[in-house]
């Protein structure tokens, strides 16, 4: 199977990369770029204009199956990933069962490999149940094929048990993503704590909660010298915490979402449990902070938290509504307009911090990159299509965004996984 | 002017012009109240449901009190008595009640925004008795009208609020429509319990009470919520009553003609000493009395000019 794509402007950091190439991708693997390469035989998709990176990954997706296969499954998850230009996304454990151990991990791999359209990397549990008292067989679900360890949805509240899930993955070089929260400090709130939440009667949630704890993972980091990659980073504080770190070469990376560099707490008002987030939206401050982090590279991952809940867990009183939104796609549409158009950032940066470092962080070299001899998995993307994100047009088994009847520019317009297209425009 | 609005979700909402309508239409009402028979026949063949998912006395006997003057039928729902407690959603049980054909419902929820959330999808007018610690409007309203009934003006006037701000809808009506009105606000209470970014309400914030005594004109003291203590937003009700309980003592500092307000219920001897709840300053009683008005006059307004349903037989849809 042969797979030409011409004319196309070739962005692919790995390699550093960007310019207008021709490339063919050969039995799943890349196998040539180089300016006009003859058909021979191969389908040709003309790329004319557009922009040909490495498809895109994302490391922050809750999946749902098993368990709440009502909101979202590793079907409608691949395919929403698809139209967002994702060839890979990682299954987040908090799932009913949780994945903390081999047999979940196992169902998650052979179970989305029949039905998935793109590549589904399992996350195990760091604490068994998510309760954060006992580790998880750590090591089995690595042998198993886990990519990364992660308690998201909540935070490891034990400081010495993090400290030992850190030493114990960093023996198998497993990255821990932490979902920095202080619970205590949180006590129940259901948005950012501020003006807006004062103005609206909600419990708020303070920036420190974030904060307090980036700073324990980042000294329990520094100590343990292990892989830490901390997750959906929303607040000022956060990113001046890991700048800092990062000047001292401690080993720590982090990613954020797209609707903390887009939307602030202000989103809240008219009680819209779209904009229902953990962490939430913050304020204008903070936005700018995370606009910052991604310039000055602080923040090197730019994730979706793509979290689905179902119309009827969502419509209800606002503190009673679940946290989370969908992201996949629009993910990409909203780093370009934000992030690529206003100048925050260049495409080879959006690029990387969509596909090249997630794969970087998660040991899969093969994936995030054009390198010859690597997945065939590309993105095509049209810069300057426009669009409306529409609720009748969300692939997604959830409907749960705030971006609903938001205009775009730039979407992805092919997405090639293993050298198949699995989603066209 | 003209009402124009569907439901009353929050002072926040309103122009000072909506605020003094209600007050001048409140004032015409209250005179119903003192009559041998208190009923006047405005909203006959009305239907107002009360939906009451957190429970309530005054407010909810506040509102069928002046439901009932203005002749409308009332039916009260008790949190205990609602399906939501079999797995309905509020949604669905107000649209259950709206099928039945009702012209307003009036709702109190915990959850803030619970009212505006049914005004949307709802047909009839929805009147916010209370959400969560969001907004209480016709409480807000009615403090208002005692006010300005004692004062014969709110603007200018100095109006300190004392308590538990964070957690109170009062405080944040009371706010809205004060500053609308003209009026100079100071909240007051620990600064465990003052929510971040409330200055930006263009109010005045204090620790003190001493300060907040200081030349105000009156004093609108907040019911300490005894279940927040769980909260730890303050060591022991002792050490609240000492540092921010009004008694006559601390009341020493004050204008002579100050007014003590409380919207209830009141913790004796808690953020409020006996002698000055029941004392010469205060008009707790009168904001209660004022309040069936108030609520008179928003029904009034809401549901005077929608065409009442059924008076005629319809001529389509007959079997």
């Amino acid at each position: 199977m042969k797979l030409l794509i011409k004319n196309g402007r070739i962005i692919d950091p790995a390699n550093k990369i960007n310019r207008v190439s021709d490339i063919l991708l050969e039995n799943g693997k890349v196998s040539k770029l180089a300016k006009d390469i003859k058909p021979n035989g191969a389908e040709a998709i003309d790329a004319k204009g557009m922009i040909v990176a490495p498809g895109l990954f994302d490391m922050h997706t809750h999946v749902r199956q098993p368990g709440r296969e009502d909101a979202e499954d590793f079907i409608t998850a691949s395919c929403a990933a698809a139209k967002g230009g994702f060839t890979s996304i990682t299954a987040m454990p908090n799932t009913n069962p949780v994945c903390d151990n081999r047999g979940i991990v196992e169902y998650i791999i052979s179970e989305s490999r029949g039905n998935a359209i793109i590549n589904i990397f399992p996350i195990g549990a760091i604490t068994k149940a998510q309760k954060g008292e006992d580790l998880a067989e750590l090591a089995d679900m690595k042998d198993a094929g886990v990519v990364a360890v992660s308690d998201d949805g909540s935070s490891v509240k034990n400081a010495q048990l993090m400290r030992k899930a850190l030493e114990y993955s960093n023996m198998f070089n497993v990255p821990v993503i932490s979902h920095c929260e202080d619970l205590n400090l949180s006590q129940g709130g259901v948005m950012n704590e501020g003006l807006t939440s004062t103005l609206l009667g909600l419990l708020g949630i303070p920036n420190i909660s974030e904060s307090c704890i980036v700073a324990r993972d980042i000294a329990l980091a520094n100590f343990t010298k292990a892989k830490l990659h901390i997750a959906h980073v929303s607040t000022k504080e956060s990113v001046e915490l890991i700048r800092q770190a990062k000047e001292k070469g401690i080993n720590v990376t982090c990613e954020t979402c797209p609707h903390y560099f887009t939307l602030t707490d202000e989103t809240v008002k008219g009680f819209d449990t779209n904009a229902k987030i953990n962490p939430p939206l913050r304020t204008k401050e903070d936005r700018k902070a995370i606009m910052g982090g991604l310039k000055d590279g602080t923040i090197d991952v730019i994730a979706t938290d793509h979290a689905p809940h179902t119309e009827a867990d969502k419509d209800i009183e606002f503190d009673l509504a679940p946290f989370g939104i969908i992201g996949l796609e629009t993910a990409l549409s909203l780093a370009i307009n934000e992030l690529v158009d206003k100048k925050i950032i260049k495409w080879d940066e959006l690029i990387k911090k969509m596909s090249y470092i997630p794969s970087e962080i998660l040991g899969l070299t093969n994936k995030g990159r054009l390198s010859i001899g690597a997945d065939a998995d590309v993105v095509i993307i049209d810069p300057d299509k426009k669009f409306k994100f529409a609720k009748e047009t969300i692939v997604s088994k959830s409907k749960n965004s705030p971006f609903i009847g938001r205009n775009f520019k730039g979407c992805a317009v092919v997405t090639i996984c293993r050298g198949k297209v699995v989603y066209k425009a | 002017m003209k009402w124009q609005r569907k439901d009353l979700l929050g002072l926040e909402d309103l122009s000072a012009d909506e605020i003094n309508l209600i007050l001048n239409t409140a004032s015409s009402f209250k005179e119903i109240s003192e009559r041998p028979i208190r009923k006047v026949p405005t909203l006959r063949g009305k239907t107002v449901v009360m939906l009451f998912v957190e429970p309530s006395t005054r407010t909810q006997t506040s509102f069928e009190l002046a439901a009932k003057r203005l002749s409308a039928d009332t039916v009260s729902i008790a949190a205990s008595t609602n399906s939501m407690q079999k797995g309905e959603t509020l949604k669905d049980t107000a649209k259950n009640i709206e099928a039945m054909k009702i012209d307003a419902l009036i709702i109190r929820h915990s959850s803030a925004g619970a009212p505006r959330m049914l005004a949307k999808v709802l047909t009839p007018c929805v009147i916010n008795a209370g959400d969560g610690s969001h907004e209480h409007p016709t409480q807000g309203l009615l403090d208002i009208f005692t006010i300005k009934e004692k004062k014969g003006r709110i603007k200018g006037l100095n109006v300190s609020i004392i308590g538990d701000i964070m957690h109170s809808r009062v405080a944040r009506s009371n706010i809205w429509g004060l500053i609308k009105l003209g009026a100079n606000v100071t909240v007051c209470g620990p600064s465990t319990l003052i929510p971040p970014g409330i200055e930006k309400m263009k109010v005045k914030v204090t620790t003190s009470v001493k300060e907040a005594i200081t030349n105000t004109d009156v004093l609108n003291i907040l019911r300490i919520q005894l279940e927040r203590q769980k909260g730890k937003f303050f060591p022991s009700i002792r050490e609240y009553m000492i540092k921010f309980g009004i008694d006559s003592e601390i009341l020493k500092g004050a204008k002579k003609d100050i007014l003590i307000m409380h919207p209830g219920p009141i913790n004796r001897g808690i953020e409020l000493a006996p002698e000055i709840a029941d004392g010469p300053y205060s008009v707790i009683l009168n904001q209660v009395t004022n309040g069936v008005a108030v609520r008179m006059a928003v029904l009034f307004l809401l549901l005077g000019k929608r065409k009442a349903p059924f008076l005629e037989p319809s001529k389509k849809g007959r079997f």
